[in-house]
């Protein structure tokens, strides 16, 4: 097949790799080394997309990270990605890549029709339009808008692809290798600096590669490969090309996305698709270059219109000419080189300079090469559907607001040059306000924010000499700040031709009677006159302007098109652009992937997992697992086909009538050590903790200083000075921070420790009428009797060899003990109890069966404890101390607090005793009543009373107690029930308290 | 991401630390009579300035300890860190 476009004997690619790839269907072939982009052109292929509102044909602009228009839906080992620009995708075997936004085809495109209605597509459309009525946004306007608009389509399967993160730190990140990237990287790793330099593109140089000059007798690009293979030998240098620094936060963090895998045609299972970098340097240089920028003309997005620089990086890097009857657009000399380039390639191009005829050093060089110029001149209108035929130009009046003459001219390309665009993306994001330079007409860096220097292209110098000065001297200056060494560098000598001034003009008048449509945003489809309607509106502010037009909102961020839409402004208002200001960089300052972004934690590694001791028994013996935080916990052990229902009633009945065990590891469990322990937890729970002696539990319950009840759980005195706190299972990290943050801060002259030991305890709780008959089968040589362990009672002891703490602690409100064993012994512990169990009928039970005993008992916990709930609200009044002060006392008077009817647990049957409650559910008086209805409280916890047979729930409603034996409705608009229940009291069973004393 | 420099540890990345709030505001002492006024300013009242801030930061994953920051709230510069028992001025 043949490359109709390709040139030979020029350009960087690997000819002897021939890469076959599939575009809309069609094989094409491209070389090693291609990107799509100069693939397609090489094929003469330049139509590749449609524009995003008016669907308009669309083809390159540009030959990197500037180009606005050719994002594709790329296929990749079968992984397919929309929006891929397809200047910046590498070609590679296997790929296959499909136009977006366009239906049936990028040729034939339906909607292409908005380009007929564009009249009536103007700036702020959608806005005016789809206003009323009001009842058809959510319906109607909203799904179609959003179907019409966007670009490529995001996969729905699970990406298979591998992404990493990576952090690191060095003395001096360097974004960007062209000639001043390279000096400055080269002068800090001299003098012994820790450097990465970052470059975007695969081949490091930047314009080295492309611009006709001279570095010490080299030519750019051999100067720039010497300076790479240099630094490629230094241990303290890190060069990363295919890497864009994309991001400049806070305190000198850079993030950087490298794109490891998408170019490897044979990936290892664990070569990452793509990594992000958390860089944190000690100094930063901004080398990012700068971007050419357009010239506004009529129908300046047919396709066959590019930058000049681009077109003359297709045929420098990649052998590719973006067409044979080349115009050159200029208002400037940049331009010249691209023309000469074509020359070289026997192409005869024809310059157009607005500027009025002069004799620079340029000039004179294209007159001798026999290139047609002509000054004062520039395309007024391409002509051209799907691709530019012809162009008319035209002779610029003296004012440039009208023709002398036109006339049209045959072409197939038009490569327009309106001088350079520093790239301060970086710079603004690190907090450098930027200043308008007029020499250049474009913003630059101002005063460095943070560690940041912008030099090069970036900063506006455009002549190589001052650039790679400049890098030498600025990469010196900042290494050795840091390595103390100041190595001597011997600054090259360059030649470079001399460029004249630029012409101050970036958008062509149209002529009389034709109007046809200037765009300054391609991405967006921002033309000339939707800036000039909202200007007519009433819009002043550049980010009004932006918003109401979308100007620079596509995701290219108006590269191309913020300079020329600021200009348009500044012109229309009678203004300068630096008054009109610009508006703000924010990164990423290029597209990047989600899954960079997640990296690897996904799926199970999204968070640690935390597994008891006994988790494997657990595993072996069918349970059913329930995340508690990173915590796995057993919610149910199923036996045959049992439901969640049927299994946690049969594991709470069992505890009921005998015994079961339950893996309680997953407490919080903080130790607490120092001769002021006991004042401290004086001072922390609302309850009296001076007097209680050792070998003794208690319940507490410790309030934040707003008098919200923070958590609850026991605490034990294992000796004068040392006591071991549980926590629940949710609020352990909280309680801890909690604890130290008094002890550090507040009452630093307490003498106390704390610290978690939830890790190195197991836990298993033995609960049930038969608890005791199976804890001295466990503990043979001791006495468990009631007198010997009473309830609240602790006891350390061994279990058959193993260093145990006994406590007599319940939460589910029968006889029940706590033991703990190292955690190492935890499964040595549980598979005894299981095996000393067995006489009485001893099952393990899971969080379900747990939650189901505490709610029958009244017990509260999470639901209940949620945040916005005070002693007195949850039935814990008694363990308010009058006597002395706490964490929160002070709270506790406030008025609303202490209301009459305030919000006070209840218990709640349905009166049809079968229907379970939700969960969440809203108690109201009328289920009927109309919105809305006045809620008097909420469902917090609902079980399945197995003591009574049927549903119970906890709920927090005004008024508390005084509600008993009224009847409301529990209404769930999410379950859509709505349920009659009766108020009683929250005490289902055993509300004595027996059961656990007995 | 702001690069805080713990007093105990030296330079960590954010990620190791939590946000603890004004370090300027005192609790009212414990065992003592205090009015419903300064109760009140204790638990809710907050300045929210711009600039200059003394703030606490709690190393959670590194050796937990509470410390002060003093930071500019507009620009994250970090200008000092202190222990809690030294005086930031």
């Amino acid at each position: 097949m043949r490359q109709s476009h390709r040139l030979n004997n020029i350009g960087l690619i690997n000819r002897d790799k021939v890469i076959t790839f599939n575009f809309n269907g069609k094989l094409y072939q491209g070389y090693e080394g291609d990107t799509l982009a100069s693939a397609l052109l090489a094929n003469g292929v330049h139509l590749v997309g449609r524009s995003f509102k008016y669907h308009r044909p669309r083809g390159f602009i540009g030959a990197g990270v500037d180009e606005p228009n050719a994002k594709l839906q790329v296929t990749i080992n079968g992984h397919s990605e929309p929006n891929i620009n397809a200047t910046e995708i590498e070609l590679v075997d296997g790929l296959s890549a499909t136009s977006q936004n366009c239906w049936p085809s990028v040729e034939f495109d339906i909607g292409a029709i908005n380009n007929f209605l564009k009249r009536f597509f103007p700036a702020g459309f959608y806005y005016k339009t789809f206003m009323w009525p009001k009842s058809f946004w959510y319906k109607v306007y909203e799904p179609f808008i959003r179907k019409a608009a966007g670009l490529g389509v995001a996969s729905l399967e699970r990406d298979k692809e591998r992404y990493e993160h990576k952090f690191e730190y060095c003395d001096l990140l360097v974004t960007g290798s062209g000639p001043s990237g390279l000096a400055s990287a080269y002068a800090a790793a001299k003098n012994g600096a820790k450097v990465i330099l970052a470059e975007d593109k695969p081949r490091y140089g930047g314009t080295l590669l492309t611009d006709d000059v001279s570095i010490d007798n080299m030519s750019g690009k051999d100067w720039s490969e010497k300076i790479i293979s240099e630094l490629k030998t230094m241990p303290n240098v890190t060069l990363k090309n295919r890497s864009q620094v994309f991001g400049y936060y806070d305190h000198n963090m850079m993030v950087m996305f490298e794109r490891v895998g998408d170019h490897l045609s044979n990936k290892s299972k664990y070569t990452p698709r793509q990594r992000l970098w958390y860089i944190r340097a000690k100094e930063t240089i901004l080398s990012t270059g700068s971007i050419e920028r357009p010239i506004v003309f009529g129908n300046n997005d047919t396709p066959g219109v590019v930058l000049s620089s681009a077109a003359k990086e297709y045929m420098k890097v990649y052998g590719v000419l973006v067409g044979r009857k080349p115009i050159i657009f200029t208002n400037n000399d940049s331009a010249y080189e691209t023309a000469f380039e074509f020359k070289k390639n026997n192409v005869e191009p024809i310059i157009l300079d607005t500027r009025e005829e002069h004799d620079s050093e340029i000039v004179q060089e294209a007159k001798n090469k026999g290139i047609q110029i002509k000054f004062s001149y520039g395309v007024i209108v391409a002509n051209g559907y799907k691709k530019v035929k012809s162009a008319k130009i035209g002779k610029l009046t003296k004012d440039k607001k009208s023709f002398e003459s036109t006339e049209t001219i045959n072409c197939d390309c038009i490569c327009v040059s309106g001088f350079w665009t520093p790239t301060v993306h970086l710079a603004s994001q690190s907090g450098n306000k930027l200043k308008f330079d007029e020499k250049i007409d474009a913003f630059i860096p101002d005063k460095s924010k943070q560690n940041e220097k912008t030099i090069g292209a970036a900063n506006g110098s455009f002549t190589l000499q001052e650039t790679i000065k400049s890098g030498f001297k600025t990469g010196s200056e900042l290494s050795s700040k840091i390595t103390d060494k100041n190595n001597e560098n011997k600054i090259p000598t360059v030649t470079e031709t001399k460029y004249s001034v630029h012409d101050k003009f970036w958008c062509m008048p149209l002529p009389k009677n034709e109007n046809p449509k200037r765009f300054v945003d391609f991405q967006n489809d921002v033309a000339v006159s939707d800036i000039e309607i909202a200007l007519r509106e009433g819009y002043r502010s550049i980010e009004h302007v932006k918003r109401y037009t979308t100007l620079g909102m596509a995701t290219d961020q108006g590269r191309t098109s913020n300079l020329n839409g600021l200009q348009m402004v500044s012109n229309i208002e009678n203004k300068i652009v630096p008054e009109v200001g610009h508006t703000t960089f924010r990164p990423p300052f290029t597209p990047i992937t989600i899954g960079t972004i997640v990296g690897r934690e996904v799926g199970m590694e999204f968070m640690p997992t935390r597994k008891t001791p006994m988790h494997e028994w657990h595993e072996k013996n069918n349970a059913v697992f329930v995340d508690a935080g990173a915590w796995k916990r057993p919610r149910y052990y199923k036996q045959g086909n049992e439901t969640l229902l049927e299994a946690s009633k049969r594991e709470a009945k069992n505890v009921r009538e005998n015994v079961g065990i339950c893996d309680v590891t997953t407490l919080g469990k903080i130790d607490i050590k120092g001769p002021d322990a006991a004042e401290f937890l004086n001072r922390v729970y609302t309850n009296a903790w001076l007097k209680l002696p050792v070998g003794k539990a208690r319940y507490g319950v410790m309030l934040r200083e707003d008098g919200m009840i923070m958590d609850d759980g026991t605490t034990t005195r294992i000796s004068e000075n040392h006591y071991h706190m549980t926590t629940t299972t949710a609020q352990a990290a909280n309680v801890l921070s909690h604890l130290e943050y008094y002890l550090q801060i507040v009452w630093p002259e307490l003498n106390v420790n704390v610290v978690s030991t939830t890790e190195q305890w197991a836990g298993a709780a033995i609960a049930g009428p038969k608890s005791r008959d199976m804890l001295s089968k466990l503990f043979p040589d001791l006495d468990v009797s009631n007198e010997a362990l009473p309830f609240m009672g602790y006891i350390e002891s061994n279990l058959f060899g193993v260093p145990a703490r006994i406590f007599r602690i319940s939460f589910s409100g029968e006889l029940a003990y706590e033991v703990n064993v190292e955690s190492n012994y935890g499964l040595f512990m549980w598979e005894k109890m299981m095996e000393i169990g067995k006489e009485f009928n001893n099952q393990p039970y899971g969080t379900e069966a747990l939650s189901t005993l505490r709610i029958e008992m009244g017990h509260v916990a999470g639901p209940e404890l949620d945040g916005r709930t005070i002693p007195q609200d949850v039935s814990l009044d008694g363990l308010v101390s009058k006597k002395k002060d706490f964490i929160g006392k002070n709270s506790l008077g406030k008025e609303a607090f202490t209301l009459e009817n305030r919000q006070k647990i209840v218990g709640l049957v349905p009166t049809d005793r079968k229907s379970s409650i939700p969960e969440g559910s809203h108690l109201v008086e009328n289920e009927k009543a109309k919105l809305p209805n006045l809620k008097l409280g909420h469902v917090s916890s609902s079980c399945w009373s197995v003591e009574n047979n049927n549903p119970f729930s906890l709920a927090i409603v005004n008024d508390g107690k005084n509600m008993i034996g009224k009847k409301l409705f529990a209404v769930s608009p999410l379950k859509n029930t709505s349920i009659e229940v009766e108020i009683i009291s929250s005490h289902y069973v055993d509300p004595e308290g027996k059961r656990v004393r007995s | 991401m702001l690069h805080i420099n713990c007093p105990f540890c030296g330079l960590r990345a954010q990620k190791e630390f939590a946000y603890g709030g004004d370090a300027t505001v005192k609790r009212p002492e414990i065992n003592k009579e205090v009015s419903k006024e300064e109760w009140d300013n204790f638990v809710y009242m907050r300045k929210s300035p711009r600039g200059k801030h003394i703030e606490l930061w709690h190393h959670i994953s590194g050796c937990r300890q509470w410390f002060k920051v003093q930071r500019d709230t507009a620009t994250h510069e970090i200008f000092k860190t202190a222990k809690m028992s030294e005086e930031i001025v």
